[in-house]
């Protein structure tokens, strides 16, 4: 049905449509109003789930291990802060091959204290063997929140996934969405069984110690998941596209006018809205410019991107992060699979700082002319 | 036609953040694209408070601020003595203030600024002095941006579960896009 939602309801929408029945839950600004609505479905009966008030989001991630192992689909949101606070349960979850889903509101790390959006939170956790998809619009997150499960779960992957969205920038946004039909979202996502459970009839370790004789093995395990989850992904947009009829990109990643494009900027999340709708606007007056929107994180696309540059003349990246003491990690990564390309790199929108039409436009300007003004847009 | 962006100042606790939502949530039951966004800020009861609301033809895909809004609607005029809300509004643009004041009173003769008392009319429809969903009448019969129809629309799905809210918006509403078209200037 379409109807304008916000993209946090968005978000508690999807998780509704995907049966979820677990929620552990510790609110933190910008995720809150995601709990918000699901207890809300709860509480009005429309949704059959558990939400925990737990005591921290150290617990919401410790809970998702014990609520995943019974067989329940799980779900949690969490921000900034919090999303620390969760950080030591992050590999756990995805070394016990967990396929837990999280929706995380990006926001930036203090100090200073800062509650506005950046992608310090995830981005600094894309080592833990998470999933990371980043969506552009409300109508995304519904369509992502419900493929994440679906990606999660596919026995050929088992990982965890967290889907990334904005803080603020679009978790406060009221937009058109078009939300799925229940019944649509029962053919795409089938319930979630799991062969082995916790019983207390049939009494099994989980998270047993890996000694150094198999634990890289388990690495080597989740690393393969990962390179998988590539096809897996690609496949759950597409299904979905098929299914219920919207799709983005290859599902990896997202071009828009690409096609003869000589200039392009590459980045994730809601700038590479802001960088179409000034695309948009050059393409009219005869620049060959183009967008690339990067929406799995991890994996990491590299076959897609490279493709996706080969006839480039300059490719600027956005990060909406720094790696203090190095460069933006998209950045970092970019270069390091596209060592012919002219590539310029740009820290942007730290701590909810705006990416304004004229920032896209000094760094499509900066891409023309071949020479990098500045590196921070502020 | 362009994409159109309309501001709105109030206070904590006015219902600003709100009335963007219905104006959105009123364009897209006219068939358009929308988004309506708060200043992302840390709002307080009684402080000032501003609010977007985008309208389209097509898909709206900008993330950026309201920098250059084509309206300025103001739900209190007493923020006029600490905030320019003529602020990025252009020449075509244009400034709607709740007051009883003309626009030279106000200080707005340099701009296309209307005036219409809206609180009275809320005073009387209402019996309290929430201006928030009414000043949207208004809004509709200057800008011809929504109909008044869409706008009953979006009033009925924002406050569905209280009846009576509803309906005493709608009337105002009425009252004050009838009131509207006979205001120049």
């Amino acid at each position: 049905m379409k109807s304008v939602v916000e993209a946090s309801e968005a978000v508690a929408l999807a998780v509704k449509l995907a049966r979820v029945k677990v929620c552990p839950m510790y609110p933190i600004t910008p995720s809150t109003h995601i709990p918000e609505r699901i207890a809300d479905y709860i509480f009005d009966g429309e949704m059959d789930a558990e939400m925990i008030h737990v005591e921290s989001e150290h617990s919401a991630a410790s809970a998702l291990i014990g609520s995943i192992l019974s067989g329940a689909r799980s779900f949690t949101a969490t921000s900034s802060n919090g999303f620390a606070l969760m950080y030591e349960i992050l590999p756990i979850l995805s070394g016990m091959r967990l396929p837990a889903v999280m929706a995380v509101a990006n926001r930036t790390l203090a100090a200073p204290i800062n509650i506005w959006n950046d992608h310090s939170d995830a981005v600094s956790a894309r080592d833990q063997g998470w999933i990371q998809l980043y969506a552009e619009s409300s109508q995304e997150c519904v369509d992502t929140m419900i493929q994440c499960y679906k990606i999660a779960e596919d026995k050929k992957v088992s990982l965890p996934a967290m889907m990334c969205l904005d803080g603020f920038t679009l978790t406060h946004v009221f937009e058109n969405v078009d939300v799925p039909e229940q019944a649509q979202v029962d053919k795409f996502l089938p319930a979630f069984t799991r062969e082995d459970t916790l019983d207390v009839n049939n009494p099994k370790t989980f998270g047993p110690i890996g000694f150094p004789d198999s634990f890289m093995g388990f690495k080597k395990q989740q690393q393969d998941a990962m390179t998988a989850a590539l096809d897996v992904i690609k496949k759950a947009n597409s299904y979905y596209k098929k299914q219920i009829g919207r799709g983005y990109g290859d599902g990896l990643v997202e071009l828009t006018d690409m096609g003869d494009a000589e200039y392009a900027i590459l980045g994730m999340g809601t700038l590479c809205g802001t960088a179409k709708a000034k695309a948009e606007e050059l393409r009219a007056k005869g620049k060959k410019v183009g967008v690339i929107r990067l929406r799995s994180f991890r994996p990491f696309p590299v076959k897609e991107l490279q493709a996706a540059v080969k006839n480039l003349k300059g490719l600027a990246v956005l990060d909406r992060h720094i790696s203090l003491g190095s460069n933006g990690p998209l950045f970092t990564e970019i270069s390091a699979i596209t060592p012919e390309l002219k590539l310029f790199g740009y820290i942007a929108g730290l701590g909810g700082k705006d990416i304004t039409l004229k920032h896209i436009e000094s760094v499509f300007t900066d891409l023309e002319k071949g020479k990098q003004s500045r590196e921070w847009l502020m | 036609m362009p994409l159109r962006e309309i501001r709105f100042h109030g206070r904590g606790g006015q219902g600003a953040v709100t009335s963007s939502q219905v104006l959105a949530i009123a364009a897209f039951h006219d068939g358009k694209y929308t988004q309506a966004f708060p200043n992302f800020g840390v709002e307080r009861t009684g402080a000032p408070v501003e609010s977007y609301t985008r309208i389209s033809e097509n898909p709206i895909n900008v993330r950026q601020h309201v920098y250059t809004p084509d309206y300025a609607i103001v739900l209190d005029p007493s923020l006029m003595a600490n905030i320019d809300v003529a602020k990025g509004v252009g020449k075509d643009g244009m400034i709607l203030v709740n007051s009883n004041k003309s626009p030279k009173e106000l200080g707005l003769e340099k701009f296309n600024a209307k005036t219409i008392d809206i609180t009275e009319v809320a005073l009387k429809v209402i019996g309290k002095p929430f201006v928030n969903i009414a000043a949207l009448g208004a809004f509709a019969a200057m800008s011809e941006e929504v109909s008044l129809g869409a706008l009953n629309k979006a009033i009925e799905e924002k406050f569905a579960a209280k009846g009576r809210v509803s309906d005493l918006n709608k009337e105002a509403c009425k009252i004050l896009f009838e009131k509207a078209k006979e205001v120049k200037g």
